[in-house]
């Protein structure tokens, strides 16, 4: 589904048309969406929690996968922003009666849709929409990914990133652990891309052989079988969820067995820096992949990664949309 | 004739910045409120409100605004490429406000930054400094305190520039960055 040639997220000018995935996405655009969604923080510390710039522009929040957080924090920014949101849940509405795709695509254009945010099981779906509004000369709506099968969640890599640079205050001396199932993780792909892009030089990926993808190698990650080597001196930890779906394969022995040997505990963090941030895409499982008292921890920047992901969402959007 | 300044073109009539920024203080002393709140508008104003508030007698707190998400251009030029936090670290709500901006021209950047303030609050009373006036306003907004008058092309924009810590007027031509 996903075609090669020239980036189609940017426009013929190199600005940034639709958002979908972080791989090739140039340093000066990332940069400029980490630097944007900085004042978008304080927005939010205000009575007023709007500014006036999607005023009558219409987001439709297209989820064909289930989501609580995702599709609230962009519902959040969307209205922040002062434009209209239509949350569609497709999972149960016209495409279990048969509509394809580009159909319901197609349906909301007609409803004057300036933006879609989709979120699709099937990796390269936001991709297709973006080409399909293209072919139809409707260039002028915009995409986001937010999430799309295996392959990307880059507005998750973005927040990911923006936590990193609010702590860390820059990228070009950090050791980043990425730690679980990183085989299944579109937040992991994002977030390698995004790291690697903005010149983080040690990215690490620590989990069993079963959950680590063989290619991850090639995009420049040391990997690692066990927490004791892979945590040492880190300045950054990203906890993934783990998908307690892929349990019932044989990936996995038990969550137990997980906790004790990839389960973020006090022990295993106090092997890395002393100023170590712990991070988390959510949702969390306390006692799967984290233990509660690091998840409610001094380390822990967990619900921070939440606020800000509101901020960067609505840098990404007013970007777009100023076109 | 026109000489060629630090900072490009410079056509005879254009002030001298420290000469305006004197005559304004000037005119603010004692017509200020004593409790008056400075907000700059980013980035000239801000400058702008920094050495007004070293200049005019008592302690007036000072803010910054950055108009960016208020701009009335957004919708044809997009957002600028470098936002700045709008701070302002006092109670807006009841407040005497005094706006502060370099170059006052067609008087979009004011109605931005007034809509924004709105949004922290409702001001007793909002008044307009500015360095310098081009004339050319396209909404009905009038400063209050005035340093000095230019008269300066369409084709030209006037910007305020900071040599160490000397502020100095130049023209460029003008792009189709969102004006002042």
């Amino acid at each position: 589904m996903l075609s090669k040639g020239p980036n189609p997220q940017l426009n013929a000018g190199g600005e940034l048309q639709h958002l979908l995935t972080l791989e090739g996405m140039p340093a000066a655009i990332i940069e400029r969406i980490l630097d944007t969604a900085v004042p978008f923080v304080s927005i939010a510390e205000r009575d007023v929690k709007k500014v006036p710039l999607l005023r009558g522009k219409t987001v439709f929040n297209l989820f064909f996968e289930n989501s609580t957080r995702t599709r609230t924090t962009f519902e959040i920014a969307a209205k922040r922003l002062s434009a209209d949101v239509i949350n569609i849940n497709v999972g149960v509405s016209s495409t279990s009666k048969g509509e394809t795709l580009l159909d319901t695509i197609d349906n909301l254009v007609a409803m004057n849709a300036d933006m879609f945010v989709v979120r699709h099981g099937q990796s390269g779906a936001p991709h297709l929409i973006a080409q399909h509004l293209s072919a139809r000369q409707r260039s002028h709506i915009h995409v986001i990914n937010a999430g799309d099968g295996r392959h990307a969640h880059p507005t998750q890599g973005l927040l990911d990133l923006f936590t990193i640079r609010h702590y860390k205050h820059e990228f070009s001396r950090l050791s980043v652990a990425i730690v679980g199932d990183v085989l299944h993780s579109r937040v992991a792909r994002s977030l390698i891309h995004g790291l690697t892009t903005m010149g983080v030089p040690e990215i690490r990926a620590i989990g069993p052989h079963t959950l680590l993808p063989t290619a991850v190698e090639k995009m420049g990650v040391r990997v690692f079988h066990d927490m004791k080597t892979g945590l040492a001196g880190c300045d950054v930890i990203v906890m993934l969820r783990l998908q307690t779906e892929r349990m019932k394969g044989s990936l996995l022995p038990s969550a137990g067995e997980f906790f004790k040997h990839y389960g973020l505990t006090a022990d295993k963090l106090a092997l890395a820096k002393p100023d170590a941030i712990v991070m988390h895409p959510g949702p969390m499982n306390r006692g799967v992949e984290i233990d509660s008292a690091v998840a409610d921890g001094k380390h822990s920047v967990i619900l921070p990664q939440v606020t800000f992901g509101i901020a960067v969402r609505m840098a990404v959007m007013s970007i777009l949309a100023g076109g | 004739m026109p000489t060629e300044g630090p900072h490009g073109r410079m056509p005879e009539g254009l002030p001298d910045a420290e000469r305006a920024l004197a005559a304004l203080a000037d005119k603010m002393r004692g017509a200020v409120a004593v409790d008056a709140k400075l907000i700059g508008i980013y980035s000239g104003g801000a400058w702008l409100a920094e050495r007004l508030a070293a200049l005019l007698p008592g302690e007036h707190p000072v803010g910054f605004i950055d108009v960016s998400f208020y701009r009335d251009d957004y919708g044809q030029k997009g957002l600028r490429a470098k936002v700045e936090t709008t701070t302002l670290p006092f109670e807006v709500e009841g407040s005497r406000i005094v706006l502060i901006d370099d170059v006052l021209y067609t008087g979009r950047s004011v109605r931005a930054a007034i809509n924004e303030l709105f949004d922290y609050g409702r001001p007793e009373r909002i008044e307009l400094a500015v360095l310098v006036d081009r004339g050319g306003r396209e909404l009905p907004i009038e400063a209050t305190y005035v340093g000095a008058r230019v008269a300066v092309g369409r084709e030209l924009s006037v910007v305020l520039n900071r040599a160490g810590d000397r502020f100095e007027l130049s023209v460029e031509p003008t792009t189709s960055a969102p004006r002042a």
